[in-house]
């Protein structure tokens, strides 16, 4: 097969060829390698781990040819940069922990490991996650494979997990880890056209993953279709003893739920979700939605999460208060960057001031003000007060019989490379407005791409379901799937 | 409530960030902007509502309290950019 047809393949389409032997994991391992070298002005991976994927991709020849297959047997993944990795480059995208070479494997990624998967590299993405462009990122914005119809401008392609959901869009990789603390897996997926799931708060362990607000932080997958994003999550979750806030139930096999349809189900529509200056084409895109969920047997209801537009203000206290706290341990003694100072304390400010980007710096210092003397119940505490209404809103709904709630991703589609980054930090923050509450109420939400809007850049549906309820996200994500179509971006790069 | 640049350059003390006058100048626009996005909140009653404290219910997971993974001084200090026979070294903190 040529090499275009090997990566034009699904997760699940690869999964069925490597089973027939139609082709080996290592000719599916070396059209990627190639695919990425060929993409490089995407500035999708970071690290190429071509060598490691070569062993891993034999390795998985070899199991296959002696009938030893596992979940994930010969699949190549990209791993976000978040994710702490065994002896390979593992930085967040920041200049502060260049270098950093993790002697120890993350939880989900140890697990893809386990399952067989082939590792090509490190993908691209916000400096410590914290972005909605990837263009925070120390080695530079990563470019979305989309272009606007008949126009050769540069677009972001969301973020924090821009790089991930770039290579899963330009067919760099057969799907990608990427993580979420405010839309930074639903909102990349939906600027690309890709399929990307934040599971129930610790659905995955957290353990190895570089932390940033750790009440929000969740690993989830980023793939093609709804169903490779289920096979992927199935590897990826489960309980893990290293993280005290890992849950201890058992992993469903996501797949099945894939084709169990919604006849019967209830979705709640949010009145607070239609927001005043709702571009006209992310209004129709949602009433499509709900056509196709009703014409497969779905019942409406409209509902109420009357403290929605209190979850970005609220998540914008507790984010950077966490964030403040977790990035104290860089100080230019145990990893990365050191720059010198007289004292100790002038070696950490200097270590820091170099080592962080602008926008660390802008949420390390809110985070440090709104917890310190005299502030704390002003801000924090209110903060996780205002968390606790915006839960018991969906909780209510989900007791009042709504078994999954629908809304958009974003509120617009994928913006030019430099459009967000001059004006207010604000204009930025408002990207996640539809995203946040997910995280703050520690549900779990997928977006599915549903159309392009006027210019043929995609958009995305999102679907909110109670927490630990990731199937019935799957069954509905595929209605909406299989309504709209995937979407592949035509190749210029 | 607005900050100044007095107390922007308090929080980057408190931070650990050197910050030069310019860059605390710009600091403090981004930082009131962020503030008085927060000041939102306000209009919320939350009398009597509970903090979060926990984001999925679930009692606090426990074990004992012994050695799991130990004697790895090598691995821990490998990364440092400064080390010296297993320790990490740092500008003189004493005189």
């Amino acid at each position: 097969m040529a090499d275009s047809e090997l990566t034009g393949l699904t997760l699940a389409e690869a999964q069925a060829g490597l089973g027939t032997r139609a082709f080996s994991a290592t000719e599916l391992t070396e059209a990627y390698l190639d695919a990425i070298e060929a993409a490089k002005t995407l500035n999708s991976f970071i690290v190429v781990t071509a060598g490691r994927a070569r062993a891993m991709a034999a390795q998985a020849d070899q199991r296959i040819a002696d009938g030893n297959a596992r979940p994930l047997e010969g699949i190549p993944i990209g791993i976000k940069d978040l994710f702490c990795t065994e002896g390979v480059n593992s930085q967040a995208a920041s200049h502060i922990l260049d270098g950093f070479k993790p002697h120890y494997e993350s939880t989900v990624t140890a697990n893809l490991w386990a399952a067989g998967a082939v590792m090509l590299g490190k993908l691209n993405m916000d400096e410590f996650a914290m972005g909605s462009s990837t263009e925070t990122s120390y080695y530079g914005p990563t470019i979305n494979p989309w272009r606007a119809e008949g126009s050769g401008a540069k677009l972001v392609p969301g973020g924090s997990s821009g790089g991930s959901a770039t290579a899963v869009a330009a067919r760099l990789c057969a799907g990608a880890t990427a993580t979420d603390t405010g839309g930074s897996i639903r909102q990349p997926a939906a600027f690309t056209g890709t399929v990307g799931i934040k599971p129930t708060y610790g659905r995955c362990s957290r353990w190895g993953v570089i932390a940033f607000a750790s009440s929000l932080d969740q690993a989830g997958p980023v793939a093609r279709t709804v169903r490779d994003a289920a096979i992927l999550l199935r590897s990826m979750a489960g309980h893990d003893a290293k993280d005290t806030t890992s849950a201890n139930r058992s992993v469903p096999d996501y797949a099945m739920s894939v084709d169990k349809g919604v006849q019967g189900l209830k979705i709640g529509i949010p009145r607070e979700y239609r927001i005043d200056d709702m571009p006209p084409e992310i209004d129709a895109l949602w009433r499509d939605g709900q056509a196709w969920l009703k014409d497969a047997g779905a019942e409406f209801v409209d509902i109420s999460l009357p403290h929605t537009k209190y979850a970005l203000p609220a998540y914008y206290i507790v984010a950077p208060a966490e964030a403040s706290s977790n990035l104290a341990r860089y100080d230019g003694v145990r990893y990365g960057l050191r720059a010198e100072g007289s004292d100790v304390t002038s070696m950490y400010e200097n270590s820091r001031a170099a080592g962080f980007g602008q926008e660390v710096k802008r949420r390390i210092l809110i985070g440090t003000y709104v917890l310190s003397a005299g502030y704390y119940d002003a801000y924090y505490l209110r903060a996780q007060k205002v968390r606790t209404l915006i839960k018991r809103d969906f909780e209510q709904a989900f007791a009042a019989g709504v078994d999954v709630i629908l809304t958009p991703v974003t509120p617009s589609a994928a913006f030019e490379i430099g459009a967000k980054t001059k004006a207010s930090p604000i204009e930025m923050y408002l990207n996640d407005i539809f995203t946040v509450p997910a995280n703050m109420a520690g549900l779990p939400g997928i977006s599915v791409p549903a159309g392009t809007d006027g210019r043929g850049l995609p958009l995305g549906l999102q679907l909110i379901g109670p927490a630990f309820d990731e199937e019935t996200l799957f069954a509905a994500g595929q209605v909406i799937e299989k309504a709209a179509g995937t979407l592949t971006p035509r190749r210029w790069w | 409530m607005p900050v100044d640049t007095a107390t922007v350059k308090r929080v980057a003390r408190l931070a650990r960030i050197a910050v030069s006058d310019e860059e605390a100048e710009t600091l403090r626009g981004s930082l009131n902007e962020i503030l008085g996005f927060v000041e939102h909140l306000n209009e919320v009653n939350v009398e009597g509502i509970e903090p979060m404290n926990s984001v999925l219910p679930m009692p606090m997971k426990k074990r004992r309290d012994e050695v799991t993974e130990g004697f790895r001084a090598d691995d821990i200090v490998a990364n440092a950019p400064v080390h010296d026979d297993g320790f990490f070294v740092v500008p003189k903190v004493v005189e």
